[in-house]
């Protein structure tokens, strides 16, 4: 039965692509029949990437694909692995302790709304045009995710698992690691995994902050000479990482978290 | 006599304003099968609790062993009705986890592991995890994890009330067999007659309002019992007697 359910699956899988074949097409028939227009044709996309990947064209946007991605990669993942050492702790603190959580919650339920476009002036005046700022903003986007996922996670932890465990031998102070941590995993993964997508959603805005390389800032400098295939173009390379990224998450989610059955 | 592994005296808990017990007197030899029989509210799963330690007696004290209990102890193994296994343990870390969090070395760990997953039978599934388990099969760990750590006392809280009659029979028939084996001690609460009867050495009967022990009565049918038999239902009849009069009464207050 797995082998049918399997095979099954890749038929299922191609089912997935018909409607953005059908938006494809829309938007090649909007777009093909006026020269000039605004909006790029689908082939005009496809040729700005090629250009911008290996540079045949020779303006300012060829070639330098790869570096904007990796401008882009390491401020997400950087700024990640910021917010995800701050707001790892922090949640867990808060989750746990009632004195964390009655000094921090307020605090923190009032800046969560605060949407990170919010904080972009104020950013550049604190960090300056530039690298920092960008790191901030993305930084800013991923923690409250992660920080709002791990503070509930660790606060349901199921109460009959630390009655387990006491009658087994553990002493109050290593409940921590041998239930608290294990238990939440779970739901810490998920905070995780949305701090990553949320990462590369605001890295445009991140780097509205006057970086020179990165996806985002690329994005800006067409859109400010009107080359809106390749803004299109840039749109799809975001997608596509983030994309490739999530699975990555994801697939290492399924083997960490083998046990659990919504990850497993 | 030896000394009593269990005795509870004068035993009361309060939650707020509910009186959940009150005058618990209970004394229990090395080696006993006990079941806590009554109706929902009698309060003999808090009596348990207070046995297991997790919550503190409001009144009268709990000795077990000689020591007075204090608060939840490896001596102390616990079967719950919901399992209460760890969801991220394999079958075999699960029976190993007691010994593991008493700092036995590692190999130790493996083989008392081993020995207890092949006690409860589940040798097959060593390395299955909680979820892919039957309830049957999640209640074998749970009850190989408390006998891993040698649990002097075995307490049972309806263990198995949320399982199938035909796997509810065969568990109480295999804890039977891993009681007369090893010979332990085992405090069993349970709201069914039948169960009660089929397992214990003494039957304590309990009644609600607030909670209070009734009777105390030692079941003598020989081992393995007969639940058709005449002798089985004379037991049967006595005890459902003794349940509902008390419900009679109570209705008529």
């Amino acid at each position: 039965m797995g082998a049918a359910l399997r095979s099954a699956a890749a038929p299922r899988r191609l089912l997935g692509l018909i409607v953005p074949a059908i938006l494809l097409v829309a938007w090649w028939l909007a777009t093909s029949r006026q020269a000039y227009g605004l909006i790029p044709t689908p082939g005009e996309v496809v040729t700005a990437l090629v250009d911008l990947a290996t540079g045949d064209e020779g303006d300012a946007f060829s070639g330098r694909l790869p570096a904007h991605i990796a401008a882009s990669v390491g401020r997400v993942y950087g700024a990640f692995l910021l917010a995800a050492l701050a707001a790892l702790p922090l949640g867990m603190l808060v989750g746990r302790l009632r004195w964390a959580h009655t000094l921090l919650d307020p605090l923190l339920q009032v800046l969560r709304p605060i949407p990170v476009t919010a904080w972009l002036p104020l950013s550049m005046i604190l960090f300056g045009l530039g690298a920092r700022s960008a790191f901030f903003l993305v930084a800013l986007g991923a923690f409250f995710p992660i920080l709002v996922n791990t503070i509930f996670a660790v606060r349901s932890v199921e109460p009959r698992l630390f009655e387990a465990a006491s009658m087994l031998g553990v002493s109050p102070t290593r409940m921590f690691p041998k239930v608290v941590l294990p238990a939440s995993l779970p739901g810490i993964f998920t905070g995780l995994r949305l701090g990553l997508g949320f990462a590369w959603v605001v890295i445009v805005v991140g780097e509205m902050t006057g970086v020179q390389t990165g996806l985002g800032a690329m994005i800006m400098d067409a859109r400010q000479l009107s080359r809106t295939d390749v803004v299109v173009a840039g749109m799809v390379v975001i997608g596509a990482l983030g994309f490739l990224s999530d699975a990555l998450v994801l697939a290492l989610g399924r083997r960490l978290l083998r046990w659990s059955p919504s990850h497993g | 006599m030896a000394e009593p592994i269990l005795v509870i005296d004068k035993l009361g808990k309060r939650y707020g304003t509910v009186e959940a017990l009150r005058g618990a007197d209970l004394v229990v030899q090395r080696g006993e099968f006990i079941c806590l029989l009554g109706a929902s509210g009698c309060g003999k799963s808090t009596l348990l609790r207070v046995v297991a330690g997790f919550e503190a007696a409001s009144a009268g004290r709990v000795v077990v062993s000689g020591k007075p209990v204090t608060g939840p102890g490896p001596g102390r193994g616990m079967v719950f009705q919901d399992y209460g296994l760890f969801p991220w343990l394999t079958v075999r870390d699960n029976i190993g986890f007691g010994p593991r969090a008493r700092g036995l070395p590692s190999a130790e760990v493996a083989r008392i592991a081993d020995r207890f997953v092949e006690t409860v039978g589940l040798t097959r599934f060593a390395n299955a995890f909680p979820h892919q388990l039957s309830g049957g099969m999640k209640q074998r760990v749970a009850i190989a994890r408390v006998l891993a750590n040698d649990a002097e006392l075995v307490l049972m809280d309806e263990p198995f009330g949320a399982l199938d009659a035909m796997t509810r029979e065969r568990l109480q028939d295999e804890l039977l067999t891993i009681w007369a084996e090893r010979r332990l001690t085992v405090l069993f609460v349970t709201h069914a007659i039948e169960e009660a009867i089929l397992l214990a050495d003494r039957v304590i009967v309990m009644s609600p309002g607030p909670g209070h022990i009734v009777a105390d009565e030692r079941i003598d049918l020989p081992r393995r019992r007969d639940v058709s038999s005449p002798e089985f239902n004379e037991v049967r009849r006595r005890l459902s007697a003794m349940l509902h009069s008390d419900h009679q009464r109570e209705d008529a207050a």
